[in-house]
């Protein structure tokens, strides 16, 4: 298959002396989830960037259905990849409807305002995610877990094949970050692509994902967890000892701490 | 409806008569209907109050207009083309022109160079001190704000007393007695132009106001709608302080309004701001002729009527703001 974005010997740095990564190489195909994976502040949120073209490279470069996308237009990559930021800083109360809508926007003209089409596909949008009774409220007033939903509608409503999550479940309850891991595995199902940042390793596990890591010295490793993961690339990691085992009657590995 | 109601009932107020069937009468003769009319009335309605009435229903709307826009693009709703320091530039710009003895158009000129330069200044403070809250936004604000009034002061101080001064302290007060139908014509193309411009872009101003992270990510042309944007609304404020001088309050209060009454999606606020604050400003300046027999300078009445209704908003959107 064809791969839907190639990053090539990828290099990134603020100030152009400080490398903050370099030499980072993968491929992502449709319906692929890859996890970046790393302690934080080693650059997960910034290599997530460069990839949206957020951020330009310093160094290689990376494709888009096999095209550069320095060459690209803001506007024909937004029609291929979708963001789910962090956290959203809303500062005018929008309803939920009026804020997925603005997924159309890389399929409109400047001048252009959406139609009944446009906001019966962000209606679309939400009835995937099961949260159309949210439609009316304002994203003001709605759970985090509820707005991180909204923000993956948005994404589904601008028609995204591959979709880039910023650390989707930092400011979850434990519940809401299982629920969301669940909709990103729904979502691969479905085809999509999804790139996300994770620093804990046992989502790795959940979703069975490819994972790209980022380790303590800087070094990349990608593949599929199973060759990636292993006990000590962890415990170096993150400076503590994990423990990988397989756990009898739920049938798959888990990442653990053996104590403190 | 509201509007031309508004327009009419203020066209019948004044120290001559206030008929309104006379008024009635005069509108209709101009459009071909027999009816006798009161030839001293027919020069009062189209050589005073129509361009009076016109002038603020103009410069009530651009206010507002500018004040939504420069609340979406700096996503915060505590800016106005006052706190921006725009309202002040323009008056310095303006200000200097009055000072050099330049005409209408050079006014104009300067005022909007005065604004821009004003408005560059206070989104660059944040910007070079690293802080993007609401809190520093306004802060800047206040800066150049404060040193513009400073230099205003300075030109007032060499300006000559007799002429000079007096027509800056009168200009500057905010006042639309004075207002000739040929400084309506220079302002008009400024007002239909950006106010078309800026309604046509209201969806992208939505998105402007998500912050630059998700309008990039949504393929916005970023740098290009923001430039367009901001130089309309600040022509807008700009051309308003040329004719007006700085009238405070409306460019604040008229855009919560709107979005109380239709909520906060720019494709239907805006549209109703423009006619709110047009409405606003008729308000005030019919109050401000017809009150006493003395004129009130505008700053005070929107001063005496917007800060109370902004405390009101406030109060009713105070679970909306953070």
């Amino acid at each position: 298959m064809n791969a839907l974005l190639q990053v090539k010997e990828l290099g990134f740095s603020y100030d152009g002396s400080r490398q903050i990564f370099k030499d980072i190489s993968f491929e992502v195909v449709a319906g692929e989830i890859v996890c970046l994976l790393g302690p934080n502040g080693i650059g997960k949120t910034t290599l997530l960037n460069c990839l949206a073209r957020l951020r330009e490279p310093l160094q290689g470069s990376v494709l888009l259905n096999g095209e550069d996308m320095a060459d690209l237009p803001a506007r024909e990559i937004a029609q291929v990849i979708g963001y789910v930021p962090q956290t959203l800083r809303p500062s005018f109360d929008y309803t939920v409807l009026e804020y997925v809508v603005t997924g159309n926007a890389p399929w409109l003209g400047t001048f252009e305002k959406p139609g009944p089409d446009h906001y019966q596909r962000a209606e679309e949008a939400l009835e995937q995610m099961a949260i159309s009774h949210l439609a009316q409220k304002a994203y003001t007033r709605i759970s985090t877990g509820e707005l991180q939903q909204v923000s993956i509608a948005r994404a589904i409503t601008q028609k995204a094949r591959l979709i880039l999550m910023d650390e989707p479940t930092a400011h979850l309850d434990y519940g809401n970050q299982l629920k969301v891991l669940r909709l990103i595995k729904d979502l691969s199902a479905k085809g999509y692509a999804i790139v996300l940042t994770t620093h804990n390793p046992d989502q790795v596990l959940l979703l069975d994902a490819k994972t790209a890591v980022i380790d303590h010295e800087s070094k990349f490793h990608f593949g599929p967890w199973q060759e990636i993961l292993t006990e000590q690339l962890l415990s170096a990691m993150y400076g503590v000892h994990l423990s990988l085992i397989k756990v009898e009657g739920i049938d798959r590995m888990v990442s653990v701490a053996p104590g403190l | 409806m509201l509007l031309l109601l508004g327009i009419f009932l203020s066209l019948s107020l004044g120290r001559y008569s206030n008929d309104p069937v006379k008024v009635l009468n005069v509108l209709l003769s101009k459009i071909g209907f027999d009816v006798p009319v009161d030839p001293a009335m027919v020069s009062i309605v189209f050589n005073i109050r129509l361009p009076r009435v016109l002038a603020s229903v103009m410069i009530g709307a651009m206010l507002s207009l500018s004040g939504a826009v420069y609340q979406s693009v700096f996503r915060n709703p505590l800016v106005s083309p006052d706190l921006l320091g725009v309202s002040s530039g323009a008056a310095v710009g303006a200000s200097t022109a009055i000072l050099l003895g330049a005409g209408l158009a050079t006014r104009q000129m300067f005022a909007f160079a005065g604004g821009i330069l004003a408005v560059f200044v206070t989104s660059l403070v944040p910007r070079l001190l690293r802080n993007r809250s609401n809190m520093m936004m306004v802060l800047s604000g206040i800066i150049v704000g404060g040193f513009l009034s400073s230099v205003l002061a300075i030109i007032k101080f060499v300006a000559e007393e007799q002429t000079q001064l007096a027509s800056i302290v009168y200009w500057q007060l905010g006042s639309l007695a004075s207002i000739l139908g040929r400084e309506l014509l220079a302002i008009l193309p400024v007002f239909l132009i950006c106010s078309i411009l800026l309604l046509l872009l209201s969806w992208r101003i939505n998105i402007l106001s998500f912050g630059d992270l998700e309008a990039r990510t949504l393929g916005v042309n970023l740098r290009q709608v923001r430039t367009i944007v901001i130089i309309c609304a600040s022509l807008l404020t700009a051309s308003a302080v040329s004719i007006s001088g700085t009238i405070g309050w409306v460019g604040l209060v008229t855009p919560h309004l709107s979005r109380l009454l239709t909520g906060s999606d720019n494709t239907r606020s805006m549209p109703i701001t423009l006619l709110v604050g047009a409405i606003f400003m008729l308000l005030i300046d019919t109050l401000a002729r017809t009150v006493s027999n003395v004129e009130i300078p505008l700053s005070i009445l929107t001063g005496f009527v917007g800060a109370p209704l902004y405390a009101l908003l406030l109060y009713k959107q105070r679970t909306r703001l953070e």
